[in-house]
């Protein structure tokens, strides 16, 4: 992957050959355990070394984002203690291991999450940053993609789609859930919207793999990993994915997406004008 | 075939290790552990020892079973492409039981001998090799821990180099996998639901406290048997 599509190359090239701080960089940083900024942050700081060149170091560090309802708010299909360790726990240490890891390494800065996950799956070598930025943004995305009363059935142009793709609803739903129960390990199953086929797809992919190494557009997500469900389920793997797609699926976000999608894959005929 | 007239089909449900069916296709059946759930506590809770024997084994067994009748029938009648189909499942749940097996035979109480250090020619292959028993449960620990997703951590001996080995494998891959010459002495199960409902995501306290309840006598013996 070239670093023209990073936007602040530039930057990166910079700080990391000009700048030699007299500090250990541990003095400069002040640890931050739970930022709550939803964007990748940037902070820029001052160097207060001897030098005292006023020459910042620029730092990207990722947040943890909030799921978008209360951790009580899935039960009693997921439970508060599974959302508190799940999110709290599992997913905190995911971004806490990942900013530790950007502290060390230049390369890396000035990225969007995307663009991480990307270059750091370095087309299937992955360097270690990308477990933990893929189990980042996995999880941001698996939130979304559930809702308190969520469940039920997709209504218009996704519905139309999936039925395109998979014959019916019903069909759908009956090859995700066996995706998911098929899968080995740990891992997660997708719903994807393929950009050369141009049609929707169910992935299965392991540990922290995600469809947009392969620049596909995810639309909704399921966690597979055992942590996800033992506390509520313990191995009843098969009650948690009917469940999740029953009561917990937020095909309003997945809807969205699916909108957005369709921004970069075009899934009609053009409709050229007759003049 | 003698055999065939004693084993009737409801005694099959009773025999140990293997049952035979209808065309003497050997299935398998969850192995008795030599100790009660309960008895290896503090170090594994007897809810997981439970819940791990009895549900996530036996539906190993259950599947494996399953898609081992299922690749006799695809055999009998040529079926190439359904035999290679069912390659992925019988590696994993064939490799969930024979791991899962050896994995019982690991762990023992403290009171029966459960933590108690190797002696004879394992410990001294270990001092050797590794320098103390210290460094070898460091760096099984390490790797434990470093290990992404699910899978296990093996001590094993080359039995051609009469050389032990520390190595992972994924999932329920066993550890010939990694070298056919290898064979496994000590295998901790490093998958979330070995350690989860006592642990949470502290992989590395699972692993601390899991050595105060390893059996060295089984993997001693193994040992033995390689390298005489």
């Amino acid at each position: 992957m070239s670093w023209s599509s990073c936007g602040s190359s530039s930057i990166c090239s910079w700080s990391s050959s000009s700048f030699v701080p007299h500090d250990p960089p541990s003095k400069l940083l002040k640890k931050r355990s739970t930022p709550s900024i939803a964007q990748p942050g940037w902070k820029q700081r001052r160097n207060y070394s001897h030098n005292n060149r006023g020459v910042s170091k620029v730092f990207g560090y990722y947040g943890l984002k909030n799921p978008p309802y209360k951790l009580d708010a899935l039960e009693p299909y997921l439970s508060q203690k599974t959302l508190e360790v799940h999110w709290g726990v599992h997913h905190r240490g995911y971004v806490e291991a990942l900013n530790k890891q950007l502290e060390k390494n230049d390369r890396l800065y000035g990225c969007t999450m995307d663009e991480l996950i990307k270059v750091s799956y370095n087309n299937g070598n992955p360097f270690t940053e990308f477990n933990n930025a893929a189990q980042v943004w996995n999880h941001d995305f698996f939130w979304e993609s559930m809702q308190p009363g969520g469940g039920d059935m997709p209504t218009l142009g996704l519905l139309q789609q999936i039925e395109k793709d998979f014959g019916s609803f019903t069909n759908f739903k009956e090859k995700f859930i066996e995706a998911a129960l098929t899968l080995f390990g740990s891992g997660w199953v997708w719903l994807v919207l393929k950009r050369d086929a141009k049609c929707l797809a169910i992935v299965k992919t392991s540990n922290a793999i995600n469809p947009l190494v392969w620049n596909d557009i995810p639309i909704m997500s399921l966690d597979v990993w055992e942590h996800s469900y033992y506390l509520d389920y313990r191995n009843d793997k098969a009650k948690y994915v009917n469940t999740f797609m029953n009561h917990l699926v937020s095909w309003n976000a997945a809807a969205v997406r699916m909108v957005r999608a369709q921004a970069f894959v075009n899934l009609g005929e053009p409709k050229i004008p007759v003049a | 075939m003698a055999l065939r007239t004693l084993l009737t089909r409801k005694n099959l449900a009773n025999s140990p290790m293997g049952m035979l069916g209808l065309r003497g296709l050997q299935t398998f059946s969850l192995p008795d552990l030599p100790y009660d759930y309960g008895t290896l506590e503090p170090a594994i809770s007897g809810d997981i020892m439970q819940l791990h024997h009895q549900k996530h084994h036996q539906t190993y067994i259950t599947n494996y079973n399953k898609a081992l009748e299922q690749l006799d029938d695809a055999v009998a009648k040529g079926d190439a492409s359904a035999v290679v189909k069912l390659q992925s499942a019988i590696k994993f749940n064939g490799g969930g039981h024979v791991n899962h097996s050896i994995f019982w035979k690991n762990l023992a109480p403290i009171r029966e001998g459960g933590g108690e250090p190797p002696k004879s020619s394992l410990g001294w292959a270990i001092d050797n090799h590794f320098g103390s028993l210290e460094v070898l449960i460091q760096k099984m620990n390490a790797e434990g821990a470093a290990l992404q997703g699910s899978g296990w951590v093996w001590l094993g001996v080359d039995k051609e180099f009469k050389r032990l080995v520390v190595e992972t494998t994924a999932n329920q891959d066993p550890l010939v996998t990694k070298g056919s010459n290898l064979v496994p002495l000590l295998g901790i199960d490093v998958w979330e639901h070995a350690y989860y409902l006592q642990y949470k995501n502290v992989r590395p306290d699972y692993l601390k406290n899991i050595w105060k309840v390893i059996n060295w006598k089984y993997a001693s013996e193994v040992y033995e048997k390689e390298c005489p």
